[in-house]
């Protein structure tokens, strides 16, 4: 029975999907049934399955796909708490989106095929949770990784989205080609593409080359969950819709990377090499990010950054050895940060602009858009770790995980990786909170020039600033109700997620994931520390900069919110100027500007990468074209000549034909008789 | 006798025929090189027969055969001539070139102007 | 015809019949030559006339005397007096005409005289010892023929007739004028 609704809640969505896409041109009024329905349906045996699974005993079910001739492919489920929890998640963050998405593409004409998209893709996501077979959660795998390239292109219009698209699907292949390679390779050892039979193998040793397996399947993991160096697609990503970012590149497909090693845990373990790698990659993404969000501009690339640091966090959490730290923080994160999208969204819609600096010449935001206001507040203090929210339990206990490792309790783990995972995550963690609070800060407390603005702002900020008994354009009072609601819905989990740090652990290896006395003064400290100095830092920036002029881009604001992040979008690049008023430049100083551009990796990749492979591309355009097709060219043109020649045998004269014909016959009887 | 006279006398005579077969300009003119070349064939016929004293005489019924086939096709040859020189104007067999490869020759048919510019459009749209 | 002559010279005791049949072929052959040499068009035909009579000859050394006569009736009879109404009805000129001959004269002589070495060549060396008995019973007269034309060759022969009914219905139907079409 369990197995039964297990099979459905991927089932559902798909089937959504797919009659989305078939009658999307044709009843687009049945769109919104389509796409919203089957995923609370999902959502609903998700949460049955959850209940009905609880802790108990982990449930293998399987029927054979197709022999291959070595090991057979199942179609198999594996249900236990790695996979029930993160399906009711991807649950809830699918409906939210889906519901939120009817009212934030609610004039969009590309509506119908953008939610069939996302169906499919939260059906594959759920496949890839529940699959209990390697090969069938590469099916899923691969499946969301194509939803995302077209959702990332959703605005194809603009030149930055398709880009974007092509980035995110080029990298994320990247690394799916030895992850394609590691997973043979594990079968090989382990005889199966079952998981189950794949851990049994690592519990009695026969994986016979962990190390080579393990940095094989981080290739995929690193492209997938945007953890360095392949981390560079996320922040472009966000060229998608916001709905978009809080469901793929926040929530779920992200976390997929993450989830997949904490499935495999037991093949890490066997390698210190590769959890060193991870290791060290955790730290790297971390700071890294970190130090990139808190110079961002765009409001999505601060919250993109952001997603890779905490997905840095849980790498971290899994480079330890504790998978049950990982799931938590993957768990309260992709509620805090879905939260935090489809608040940026809200923002987006009202501001008329994705830019920081725009924000801050907007004093009433945070009264224009309450709802936005008050979850996204509470999200970004989940974000910072501050207690009592869900991230800060999630945090402590990645934290204590890498202090226990530090200590060498955990012999398969040398303790150097549990230091280098507990000093960045405490670096971290200062960071994330100055980022967060700056985030907040300009984007909520901005206050308007008293002075006129300019030209291009005077219909919007201008006047909306200058006094409450002047209206702001009235379509932006209130927000569509289907874009409010999803917030409060998210709001839930990302306030009260940490209360069930005391359940949880039953459902994972059963390691304690409460708090510890150190780590949670160390953290909130600098937390706090992070607070407070950016606060500092804004308060002298604002003091000294009021007026500073700004050439922001404001959107026409009579459209509805997909059409104004798709105009936005398109815009990014021209308000990409620095703003004295950033406490993020103060912080930073001279870091603010390679950060700011994400530390000129992507142009240290279009060295290395891009440019050899287009020079080979061109090597090879001229061989094509100058030497290949020159023989191309030369078979066709001899024939041609040929035919110029043989052409002047065609005089019409029945006797000139007949001639050459008893000609030919008179020679080959000689040569008949000859050789006879 | 001697096998080798009409063996002899019949390769002659059909070679005879072939030439004017080949080289001759009118079509009537084709027509009885053809018949000439018949001929000869039934010459070999006959002789065969009576060396090889064939009790069936297929030789013989043969020729007749070939005699009586050789009559048909020059009343269905003489009226195809008829029919041609009474819509060309000619039984010229060197003129009657309509299979020919205008694009390689030029149109040297002034009564099928029409039909050569068709071609010529579907000869350079081919090219 | 310069073999043909050396043959006559008689190298394998020439009999009568043999002098008879090299003379007669010989003034076939020439015939033949003259008749698709000529520049004159009727003449052409009046040649044939010669060639196919002196054939008619030759069948009758050969003992074929029935298939002689219906050579004469046929070809000399029937099918000449049609080549002549064809030339007529073509408007063919009368006299020497002097482009009786087409361009491909000189690729025909080619390929006419090396059919001819080739052939004459390949027969003389197969039948260089082969002799026909014509001292026996009579192989071609009217009765043998026709015991074996109606005996063993019946239905070749009622097919044959069916034939010439078709050639003779189609030759009307091509050679009529459709004044009502045309007009």
């Amino acid at each position: 029975m369990t197995v039964t609704l297990a099979v459905l809640v991927p089932l559902l969505p798909f089937l959504g999907g797919v009659a989305g896409l078939l009658l999307g041109r044709v009843a687009p009024g049945y769109a919104r049934p389509l796409a919203v329905l089957p995923t609370l349906f999902s959502l609903a045996l998700a949460v049955t399955v959850l209940a009905r699974q609880g802790s108990g005993q982990a449930i293998n079910a399987a029927t054979q796909l197709t022999p291959t001739g070595a090991q057979p492919i199942d179609l198999s489920i594996h249900l236990d708490g790695f996979a029930t929890l993160p399906a009711v998640l991807v649950g809830v963050v699918a409906s939210c989106v889906q519901i939120y998405s009817t009212g934030y593409l609610r004039d969009d004409p590309r509506y119908p095929s953008y939610a069939a998209l996302v169906s499919l893709f939260t059906s594959a996501m759920l496949l890839v949770v529940y699959s209990g077979d390697l090969i069938v959660l590469l099916v899923g795998w691969e499946i969301m990784g194509i939803c995302s390239y077209f959702l990332v292109g959703h605005y194809w219009e603009t030149e930055a989205a398709r880009s974007a698209s092509i980035k995110a699907f080029l990298v994320t292949k990247l690394g799916d080609v030895p992850f394609l390679f590691g997973i043979f390779a594990l079968a090989d050892d382990a005889g199966t593409f079952r998981i189950q039979g794949v851990l049994d193998a690592a519990r009695t040793g026969h994986i016979h080359h962990p190390t080579l397996i393990a940095l094989l399947l981080l290739g995929g993991v690193a492209g997938k969950s945007a953890q360095f160096p392949l981390h560079t697609w996320l922040p472009d990503a966000m060229a998608g819709p916001t709905p978009v970012s809080a469901l793929i590149h926040a929530a779920t497909m992200v976390a997929a990377g993450v989830y997949l090693v904490a499935r495999l845990l037991p093949v890490f373990l066997l390698s210190s090499a590769a959890l060193a790698v991870l290791a060290v990659m955790a730290a790297v993404t971390m700071i890294g990010s970190a130090l990139c969000a808190l110079a961002q501009d765009d409001i999505k690339r601060v919250l993109a950054y952001s997603t890779i640091g905490q997905l840095g966090y849980m790498t971290g959490a899994l480079a330890v050895g504790d998978r049950g730290a990982a799931m938590f923080h993957l768990l309260t994160h992709g509620a805090f940060k879905a939260l935090l999208f489809l608040g940026a969204g809200v923002v987006i819609h009202a501001a008329g602009t994705n830019s920081l600096t725009a924000m801050s010449r907007m004093s009433d935001l945070r009264r224009r858009i309450p709802d936005a206001f008050w979850t996204m507040t509470v999200g970004l203090a989940a974000l910072a770790a501050l207690f009592p929210f869900s991230g800060f339990f999630s945090k402590e206990a990645v934290l204590r995980a890498a202090e226990t490792a530090a200590e060498g309790h955990l012999h398969h783990v040398p303790s150097a990786i549990g230091w280098t995972v507990l000093v960045a995550g405490l670096l971290t963690a200062m960071l994330t909170a100055a980022y967060a609070t700056r985030l907040w800060l300009r984007t909520f407390m901005g206050s308007a020039a008293p002075a006129r603005p300019t030209a291009a702002e005077a219909p919007t900020a201008g006047e909306a600033g200058s006094g409450p008994d002047v209206e702001p354009v009235p379509e932006h009072t209130h927000e569509p109700a289907a874009m409010r609601w999803p917030l409060w819905v998210l709001f839930i989990p990302a306030l009260g997620l940490g209360t069930a740090v005391g359940v949880l652990p039953d459902y994972f290896d059963g390691g304690s994931l409460s708090p510890t006395l150190i780590t949670s003064v160390l953290g909130m400290g600098l937390a706090l520390v992070g607070i407070l100095v950016t606060y500092a830092a804004w308060r002298a920036a604002t003091e000294a900069h009021l007026r500073a002029h700004v050439a922001a881009v404001n959107a026409a604001l009579d459209t509805d919110a997909a059409a104004t992040e798709a105009i936005a979008v398109g815009a990014r690049r021209s308000v990409e100027v620095p703003d004295p008023a950033d406490p993020g430049q103060i912080l930073l100083g001279p870091l603010h500007g390679p950060a700011a551009h994400g530390f000129h990796l992507d142009a240290v990749y279009y060295t290395l990468f891009v440019r050899p492979v287009l020079g080979a591309a061109s090597l090879v355009r001229f061989l094509d074209r100058d030497v290949v097709e020159t023989y191309v060219r030369g078979a066709g043109l001899a024939p041609r000549l040929l035919g110029t020649v043989v052409r002047r045998a065609q005089t019409g004269n029945v006797q000139t034909y007949l001639s050459a014909l008893l000609a030919g016959a008179v020679v080959l009887a000689v040569l008949v008789a000859v050789g006879a | 006798m001697h096998l080798v006279y009409p063996a002899v006398l019949a390769a002659l005579l059909f070679c005879v025929g072939l030439y004017g077969v080949l080289a001759r300009r009118n079509s009537i003119l084709v027509l009885m090189s053809v018949e000439l070349m018949l001929n000869a064939v039934n010459l070999n016929l006959v002789a065969f027969d009576v060396w090889l004293r064939d009790a069936l005489h297929g030789g013989q019924a043969l020729t007749l055969f070939t005699i009586t086939i050789a009559a048909a096709e020059i009343g269905i040859g003489l009226s195809i001539v008829l029919l041609v020189f009474r819509n060309r104007g000619t039984a010229d067999v060197d003129r009657l070139t309509d299979l020919v490869d205008s694009l390689a020759h030029g149109t040297d048919n002034a009564s099928d102007d029409g039909r050569d510019t068709v071609r010529n459009a579907d000869g350079k749209a081919a090219a | 015809m310069s073999l043909a002559a050396a043959a006559s010279q008689g190298f394998l005791s020439p009999s009568g019949v043999e002098i008879a049949f090299v003379l007669v072929g010989i003034a076939t052959l020439g015939a033949a030559v003259v008749s698709v040499t000529t520049k004159q068009l009727v003449h052409a035909a009046l040649w044939l006339v010669v060639a196919l009579g002196g054939l008619a000859v030759e069948y009758l050394l050969l003992t074929a005397e029935f298939i002689a006569w219906v050579q004469v009736l046929i070809y000399v009879g029937s099918v000449v007096v049609l080549l002549l109404f064809g030339l007529m009805l073509t408007k063919a000129p009368i006299g020497r005409s002097p482009d009786a001959d087409s361009g491909n004269r000189w690729a025909a002589l080619a390929v006419a005289v090396a059919a001819a070495a080739t052939l004459v060549t390949v027969v003389i060396d197969a039948f260089r010892s082969t002799w026909l008995d014509l001292d026996g019973a009579v192989q071609g007269s009217a009765e043998v023929t026709g015991i074996s034309l109606f005996r063993h060759w019946v239905l070749p022969f009622e097919a044959l007739s069916v034939l010439l009914l078709a050639a003779l219905v189609g030759a009307i139907v091509l050679s009529r004028i459709n004044r009502g079409r045309e007009r």
